[in-house]
């Protein structure tokens, strides 16, 4: 598998459990040695230390030295890291992920969520070029998640590479530029959200329509009805007119119109449809997997 | 980053670790528990059965036997200790996931085990020399028994410290934290049973018995390293006076070590690291 991650780019990685995603992460780390082939990152063979100089890392099992404060965490990692972070940039790294109080206390105090803030710093503090988070989200509450959408956007604006590992689509689907579908180690698919995404939905609440209203509808895409609900596909080029026009057009024909929301495939759908197709596959060809 | 800033790095981690985990208080605890009893026994040693009354040989000889017994408590406490230390240190924070982080940054695996293993050293000697030289302090107060050699005497019982934390590490590499603790101070406290063994096969001039003593103390060098020590530690007339039975005595030791134990010490230290790294290097984390 091939995974490209841009400098100012959110990448996330989806797929079911056991598709090897935190292997895949491991492996770019030199944490987990491949059985075969190669992992390259930053252009370097992932074995190399030297790789991993400018990556940080929250790892799923987000654990630090419990008799070390949190403050020492950072202190420590910025030195095994080799680059010289001033103490006052350390502390704006804890303060950005909301531990700025906590700064000298020890980490076995810490809550489960306040050690993932912590790891959240570990992963920041080291100016890195490419953040891996590996299920940031997994111990906080909304509040928190939120938070980290936040740092993972400020990332992005500053130009850093960011691979998302969550089995969170939301949130994903939120912060993400970009999805990789992995699917029993290899990518089962791929690209930015409106490649994968595809087409948009329109969702409109009608009564009175006449048959040249229909037509009209019809005329946009492919329409379906559930009592007086439409939903229609817009066309994939749409350069913004269609749904002014759209609307226009039906309230023209004398169309009552209650009701238009914008719908979407949700991302969770199509992960669904492509996991599910994938497997079809696999049981077209007659082979267990 | 250097290898060698890692190293140094990692180093002072762990040292920092033992002094603040609680291996450190429970090891003061006893230590000091040892001194002030042993520190009494031999005071009421000089007072009740009255060294006066023994003729000076004699009292050096029991100054010396309860010298090597304190001291063997001693070395028995650095033993837990560093067992108890090294064990978690490593294999504990693999399991825990605190090795994930450190070891995602551009460092080598065998850095980060030499700075470990460097930290445990100097925590394990510093602990046994400084004890171990307040314990000779302590007898010299009470009954003025100072010991032959004991610079040499304090050097092998950190070098015993030194090989069984080296154990416990390449332990903890393959097998649970725990379990890498008991199994290394159970191998401490096998050796030297047969040690013990080996010395009473000697002195009933049985060669097959006394081969075991001398079989376990290539194996693993605690009680090789020990014996040197109560050596060091005793009086050089002690032995002479017991005479062949002293063997059997398992708080006298016979001689000095030879310089080629010492190389071997060295050499297995080496290899037993070697074998960690080997393990550790190709662990999945």
């Amino acid at each position: 598998m091939s995974l490209e991650v841009r400098r100012g780019e959110v990448v996330g990685l989806l797929g079911p459990n056991g598709a090897g995603k935190t292997t895949v992460i491991k492996m770019l780390l030199g944490l987990v040695h491949p059985d075969a082939g190669e992992a390259m990152l930053l252009g370097r063979p992932a074995p190399d230390p030297a790789a991993r100089a400018g990556v940080g890392y929250l790892p799923e099992l987000f654990r630090y030295q419990p008799w070390l404060t949190a403050a020492e965490v950072l202190a420590l990692h910025v030195r095994l890291a080799g680059v010289g972070v001033p103490a006052p940039e350390q502390r704006d790294c804890l303060s950005l992920v909301g531990l700025a109080e906590r700064a000298g206390d020890r980490v076995g105090e810490f809550s489960k969520g306040m050690q993932q803030r912590l790891g959240l710093a570990v992963a920041l503090v080291a100016r890195p070029e490419l953040v891996v988070l590996d299920e940031p989200t997994s111990a906080l509450d909304p509040l928190g998640r939120a938070d980290v959408r936040d740092i993972v956007l400020g990332m992005k604006s500053r130009g850093v590479a960011v691979l998302l590992n969550s089995h969170l689509i939301g949130e994903v689907e939120r912060v993400c530029d970009r999805v990789v579908i992995l699917d029993g180690g290899r990518v089962a698919a791929s690209g930015t959200l409106a490649e994968l995404l595809g087409q948009r939905l329109l969702r409109l609440q009608l009564t009175d329509l006449s048959p040249a209203a229909q037509v009209r509808l019809a005329a946009t895409g492919d329409v379906e009805q559930a009592g007086n609900w439409f939903t229609v596909t817009l066309p994939a080029d749409d350069d913004a007119t269609a749904v002014p026009d759209l609307v226009g057009d039906l309230v023209a024909l004398g169309a009552r119109v209650h009701a238009v929301e914008p719908a979407r495939i949700s991302l969770e759908e199509r992960l669904l449809g492509i996991l599910r197709a994938g497997d079809e596959g696999g049981a077209g060809g007659g082979d267990k997997q | 980053m250097t290898t060698a800033r890692t190293v140094a790095t990692i180093a002072a981690l762990t040292l920092r670790e033992a002094s603040r985990r609680r291996v450190l208080w429970a090891l003061a605890v006893l230590t000091v528990a040892l001194l002030v009893l042993s520190g009494w026994g031999f005071s009421r040693l000089a007072a009740e059965s009255g060294f006066g009354t023994l003729t000076s040989g004699q009292a050096r000889l029991v100054a010396s036997q309860l010298l090597n017994l304190v001291m063997f408590g001693l070395s028995l406490i650095a033993a837990l200790g560093t067992a108890f230390l090294a064990g978690p240190t490593l294999s504990g924070e693999t399991e825990s996931g605190i090795a994930l982080s450190v070891l995602a940054r551009p460092v080598r695996r065998s850095a980060v085990l030499l700075g470990k293993w460097l930290g445990l050293v100097v925590f394990g000697s510093g602990f046994v020399v400084l004890a171990g030289l307040a314990q000779c302090l302590v007898v010299w107060v009470t009954v003025g028994y100072w010991p032959p050699q004991p610079a040499a005497a304090l050097a092998l019982l950190a070098a015993q410290t030194i090989v069984l934390l080296t154990l416990g590490l390449l332990l903890s590499t393959v097998i649970s934290p725990m379990a890498s603790g008991v199994v290394a101070v159970g191998l401490f406290g096998a050796t030297w049973i047969a040690g013990v063994v080996g010395g009473v096969g000697e002195a009933l001039g049985n060669e097959g018995v006394a081969r075991v003593g001398t079989v376990s103390r290539m194996l693993l060098l605690t009680d090789g390293l020990w014996r040197g020590a109560m050596h060091a530690f005793q009086d050089p007339s002690a032995f002479a006076s017991f005479g062949p039975e002293g063997a059997a005595f398992p708080f006298l030791s016979d001689a000095s070590l030879t310089p080629t134990y010492l190389a071997w010490a060295a050499v297995w230290v080496a290899m037993v690291w070697g074998l960690a790294a080997a393990s550790f290097l190709r662990k999945d984390l």
